[in-house]
């Protein structure tokens, strides 16, 4: 067992049972997560990333496979595994009728930490999390953001070694968002907790030093953000056309574009040369009457590889099919 | 010596968990305070309702007399009824058809008719009146009936009843004639005292729906919130969690019973007959079952509204078939099975033997028995079927 690794999944399948038959949620998942890494499970509603969390944390049975947290099987040591990792469910709810403190202090005790350590820890985790001055206040009277802080304080009210986040920013403001995306930053440095967490938010996904990309309960990519980027090939255009639906349907057919995706108004165009088929692709489009506003090359984020990766995969399952 | 420890450890963290949750739900429980002044307040509220607004006994039966003798012994007749308390003459007319006619016009419920020569018939021991009743009002049939016959005993003298409707004489037949047999309905109520008779049943009720509303909702809420995802990720084992959650019950259910209760004896005057501890013992007996029963129910109810659907069909369920307020003993077989798997069933004859009849537990050791069994399986069921998981 490699000491570096703190999260294992090898094949792992998970399945429900439907009335007719059964839905498989996880096809053959084989990820690992290093110690002190930031690991995002990115990917679209429904592609697994819930239920992959769930059955790591042993929440749920798996159908084969093997999966590990610290070095402990999923389904064997349960308890141990609960001892030792912090969990925020993404429909999660801490009970609303208690304070900010009693939350705290009931996770403590239910997590076996002692007075000493409580009178100890408790302050430091609040202020940390942003949480001092409001320690009196019912839990249910919390701001969307707060609600998210307190339940990462009171997962991390036992110190543990890793926590696993499931869509922790769902529903939350940006500005929230930003500072709760601090706060793990923080944790990292300071502690050095390995941080998995599940998101659907790309740039959320940047910020992690390692990205898993899942889509219908595979994972489909994963490397390090930068590289995940690369595996797009082409260069990205970004314009905005003057007259957007005919521009759409023309654009893909002009020699050295690779794929066009939209992005509101504007289209992104992935091509081999930039330099030669953004002058093309202007031309093309000026002889139909439509004018391209603020032709320029951009970089490729994780949204447009996401995009890319997904229509390569769902492409090459239906040229299977 | 390291085994030690962690054992030693272990049972730390186990009393620090335990400690935790029953906490956590006393406060949850203290903090709800309309439900908690309703858990409080509706007991004392029902006993008021079956005290004064549901009296199962009926007297002062407005009532018209039609009396052919119009002798001492005739009048003397009439006057023991009025003197039971259930019959007040309100008008006299001359014959049966009259009384009936008073009856159908909603003017009395009730109507006495006595034949001519009744000094002389008493004589002979052969002595006939007539005793007309309101068929569509059953409570007053019931009282008239047990009270005239009553009555009637003490005068060695035979009673015909008659029961008038416009609904109801149809279906009766008619006339009917009764030869009447002696009541045996109120052996341990001889003045009739409803609350001597409601008091027990009522404590068994209201402890029944209570620990199972408390107990199904209390986990189905968590469930439903999303907070016991949150809570299972803990080392809490679910035993912990199922006692976390029976504790700050069972004190709340603790003192809804010790507010029946002397309510009951000081307000309403009901003896308490047994002995207050094996009552007190007992009780907790039958909250466990309660508790057990509606973490049962929370294994099977996927929302509040189901949990509180279920819970009204148990609330129901108990008025009907415990024995509470109707006797057991002529119900069809399948519905006498169907309140056998009701701790209340039980408990209502325990509750009744403790304080109105005052006998020991050598008089209900099955019923008690029936009890021990029922809590246990209840809570190792619902201890198995509360997942450490969530599939």
């Amino acid at each position: 067992m490699d000491e570096q690794v703190v999260i294992s999944t090898q094949n792992l399948v998970k399945q429900f049972q439907v009335k007719d038959g059964a839905v498989t949620a996880i096809d053959g998942v084989t990820l690992q997560v290093r110690r002190g890494e930031t690991y995002g499970l990115i990917g679209p509603d429904g592609a697994g990333k819930t239920t992959t969390t769930r059955v790591i944390l042993g929440l749920l049975t798996r159908t084969s496979g093997q999966s590990s947290i610290l070095g402990h099987d999923s389904m064997r040591d349960t308890y141990r595994i609960r001892e030792r990792v912090g969990y925020i469910a993404q429909q999660f709810a801490l009970p609303g009728d208690l304070t900010v403190m009693e939350n705290v202090r009931f996770f403590a005790r239910v997590q076996g930490v002692s007075s000493a350590e409580q009178r100890r820890r408790i302050p430091d985790l609040l202020e940390f999390a942003g949480l001092s001055g409001f320690t009196d206040r019912l839990a249910s009277r919390l701001s969307g953001g707060m609600k998210k802080k307190l339940a990462l304080a009171c997962s991390l009210v036992h110190e543990p070694q890793v926590v696993l986040l499931d869509e922790p920013t769902l529903g939350v403001d940006p500005v929230s968002r930003r500072e709760f995306w601090n706060l793990l930053g923080d944790l990292r440095r300071e502690r050095g907790t390995t941080i998995f967490v599940c998101t659907p938010y790309m740039d959320e996904a940047e910020r992690c030093n390692w990205v898993g990309l899942m889509y219908e309960g595979r994972l489909i990519a994963h490397d390090s953000p930068g590289k995940i980027k690369q595996m797009v090939p082409g260069r990205l255009l970004e314009f905005k056309p003057s007259d957007f639906v005919p521009a759409w349907r023309l654009v893909p057919d002009l020699p050295g574009v690779l794929e066009v995706q939209t992005y509101g108004a504007m289209l992104h165009i992935f091509v081999d040369d930039p330099d030669r088929r953004g002058r093309e692709i202007e031309a093309a489009l000026a002889a139909q009457g439509i004018t391209c506003e603020g032709m320029r090359e951009i970089e490729t984020r994780m949204e447009e590889a996401f995009i890319s990766l997904i229509r390569k995969q769902s492409a090459g399952a239906s040229d299977a099919a | 010596m390291r085994g030690v420890d962690n054992m030693r450890e272990g049972l730390r963290n186990r009393i620090r968990r335990l400690s935790a949750i029953i906490q956590k739900e006393a406060i949850q429980i203290l903090r709800d305070r309309g439900t908690l002044v309703m858990l409080l307040l509706m007991p004392v509220l029902e006993m008021f309702l079956f005290a004064y607004a549901v009296s199962l006994t009926v007297d002062h039966i407005p009532t018209a007399v039609a009396d052919a003798s119009m002798d001492a012994q005739s009048r003397a007749f009439v006057g023991a009824l009025v003197a039971s308390g259930y019959f007040d003459i309100d008008m006299y007319v001359a014959d049966e058809t009259q009384v009936i006619q008073a009856i159908d016009e909603g003017r009395v419920k009730a109507g006495i008719v006595i034949p001519p020569n009744f000094a002389a018939q008493i004589e002979r021991g052969e002595a006939q009146a007539l005793v007309i009743l309101d068929g569509s009002d059953a409570a007053s049939v019931s009282s008239g009936y047990s009270a005239a016959n009553a009555v009637a005993q003490s005068w060695a003298m035979g009673l015909t009843v008659e029961k008038v409707a416009r609904v109801g004489a149809a279906s009766l037949g008619g006339d009917i004639s009764l030869p009447i047999r002696t009541s045996t309905r109120v052996l341990y109520n001889p003045d009739r005292d409803d609350m001597i008779f409601i008091v027990p049943g009522l404590i068994a009720i209201l402890l029944q729906v209570m620990t199972i509303g408390q107990a199904a909702t209390a986990v189905v809420r968590e469930r439903e919130l999303g907070v016991t995802e949150q809570i299972l990720i803990t080392p809490a084992r679910p035993i912990e969690l199922l006692i976390g959650k029976m504790v700050p019950n069972l004190v709340l259910a603790v003192i809804v019973m010790l507010i029946v209760v002397l309510f009951g004896i000081f307000w309403f005057g009901v003896p308490f007959k047994g002995n207050p501890w094996s009552f007190v013992w007992l009780s907790l007996l039958f909250i466990i079952s309660g508790l057990g029963l509606g973490l049962l129910i929370s294994t099977v109810a996927k929302t509040q509204r189901q949990a509180r659907q279920i819970t009204l069909l148990f609330m129901l369920l108990c008025m009907l078939l415990t024995g509470l307020i109707y006797p057991r003993q002529p119900m069809p077989p399948i519905v006498k099975a169907v309140s056998n798997l009701i701790p209340a069933t039980y408990f209502v004859r325990i509750a009744r033997g403790i304080i109105t009849k005052g006998v020991g537990l050598s008089f209900m050791w099955a019923d008690v028995l029936v009890l021990v069994v029922y809590s246990v399986v209840v809570v190792v069921v619902s201890a198995l079927t509360f997942k450490k998981r969530l599939d």
